[in-house]
């Protein structure tokens, strides 16, 4: 049967791997290249690096550290941030990314992800949406969740989703870094929305967060930093708390 | 000078990872990344891997002159297929309606929408992408040290349905039984991604790597005629 996944997520900027509270407050957790080859030794499904690097002069450091990580962890890479043309997905697939993150030039420019799906393949294309609760439903917002797009998440979701992403990243902005536990309403409402693979995001606190964002969530992934990077749980006893709570897992 | 093993390179996809993984666990054979029917020719094994559209993939094949030069490797030296690299090996493909090699008899379909739920009725997502179990249809010297029901990573949305059945190395479970391994003589080919399924997936590369198919008696004992 297929796994749930867990996937910790680097944020990497100028090389290094910071963690956002917020986006706002950043802590150094460490290099990227040792924290990827635990990870992958502590049985991480897969891992996303998101590069938040904010000066284009130290772009091409993610290209560097995705290489070095490439080289000794077999196991799926997602590479984010930056990504603004077809020629941004072909730099980083060559440095060994398996897949993709587009997240505001998705919103820029859809035909984007259209472009780099067709090009390399659905299943290298992953659209990260960042949401916030807005009335009823929920609000899709850019740049690092700074700036509102008044697109409805849900139809943002299922647009992404035809026009070839092969699976979507969604990080609630609202409950980013608060450690109280996915938005398992917007969650599940793009989960059901779409055929394509959701990971769920933002606001992991403890074990049992990851449970609900798959059983109520309907999440076919988990994404959380900060709880693996400060080593508050790791990323086995987060399957087998998974495992026990009758969620497959990979052990 | 010859390489050791050649990675088929037609512009589809990642495929320095497939590449790295093989260094790493056969570091003493020399690799190549090539598109160059020459060096495929006179490579001692050739890795034939590919991600993207079946309909991509073939024009690709074509566009770059590789059709004779991939099917003289499937009927004379060990080769692996990868992903689109075991698909296109078969007849047909649903995707794009798009013909393909042809060296095994059978067709690439799609995971049918109205199959896709879980016994509680979950609904299951299309591409299937993640870690699955693998289990082995039959004993090969690819699956050495490797565990019955080991997962491996997949990333896809179309299978494999060979018309012979004695091809089926393996299978995996989505929600019904599908074939995720094939085997004849010395073509290996899997639906999964060995170089992104860790210490498994490293495994069956290097069993690759190390691989004589006419030495193996045991296999041969597996699929008969087929060793003779």
């Amino acid at each position: 049967m297929l796994a749930k996944r867990i996937i910790p997520c680097l944020d990497v900027t100028d090389g290094r791997v910071v963690k956002g509270v917020n986006f706002v407050e950043l802590k150094d957790a460490g290099d990227p290249v040792e924290i990827a080859r635990q990870y992958n030794e502590a049985g991480a499904d897969e891992l996303t690096f998101l590069d938040i690097t904010a000066s284009s002069d130290n772009r091409d450091l993610i290209l560097h550290i995705i290489e070095a990580v490439a080289s000794e962890v077999f196991i799926p890479l997602t590479v984010g941030g930056g990504v603004r043309a077809v020629a941004d997905v072909q730099r980083l697939l060559n440095a060994g990314a398996d897949k993709v993150s587009i997240n505001t030039s998705a919103v820029v420019n859809p035909q984007l992800v259209q472009e780099a799906a067709d090009r390399y393949g659905s299943q290298c294309i992953v659209v990260a949406i960042d949401a916030k609760r807005a009335g009823e439903g929920w609000e899709v917002f850019t740049h690092g969740g700074r700036k509102a797009t008044g697109l409805d998440a849900v139809e943002w979701a299922e647009k992404m989703a035809a026009l070839g992403a092969g699976e979507l990243l969604l990080t609630s902005m609202d409950r980013d870094g608060t450690k109280s536990g996915f938005d398992l309403g917007l969650t599940r409402a793009i989960s059901d929305a779409v055929s394509i693979p959701i990971i769920a995001s933002g606001g992991v606190g403890n074990l049992q967060h990851l449970v609900d964002g798959v059983r109520e969530g309907h999440a076919d992934a988990v994404l959380a930093a900060s709880i693996f990077h400060f080593g508050e749980y790791t990323v086995d006893a987060a399957k087998r708390y998974m495992k026990q709570h009758g969620i497959e897992v990979r052990l | 000078m010859a390489a050791d093993i050649a990675v088929i390179d037609y512009g589809m996809g990642n495929l320095r990872s497939v590449s790295k993984a093989i260094e790493h666990v056969a570091p003493s054979m020399s690799v190549v990344v090539t598109s160059d029917p020459v060096a495929i020719a006179a490579a001692g094994r050739v890795v034939f891997p590919g991600q993207g559209a079946a309909r991509d993939c073939m024009r690709e094949i074509d566009a770059r002159g590789l059709r004779t030069v991939i099917v003289e490797a499937a009927t004379s030296k060990p080769f692996l297929g990868i992903c689109m690299g075991m698909q296109v090996l078969f007849e047909h493909s649903e995707e794009g309606d798009t013909p393909c090699l042809g060296i095994f008899p059978g067709q690439v379909l799609r995971f049918p929408d109205d199959a896709m739920h879980d016994d509680a009725g979950n609904r299951l997502k299309v591409p299937h992408m993640g870690w699955n179990n693998v289990h082995h249809a039959m004993p090969h010297p690819l699956w050495r040290g490797i565990e019955e029901g080991e997962r491996f990573y997949f990333v896809h949305s179309y299978f494999t349905q060979p018309t012979n059945p004695d091809l089926i190395a393996g299978f995996a479970h989505y929600p019904f039984p599908f074939t995720c391994a094939v085997a004849a003589d010395n073509v290996f080919a899997v639906q999964f991604h060995p170089e992104k399924s860790q210490n498994a997936g490293l495994t069956l590369l290097g069993n690759f790597a190390t691989w004589n198919p006419q030495g193996e008696t045991a296999a041969c004992d597996m699929t008969g005629a087929a060793c003779a």
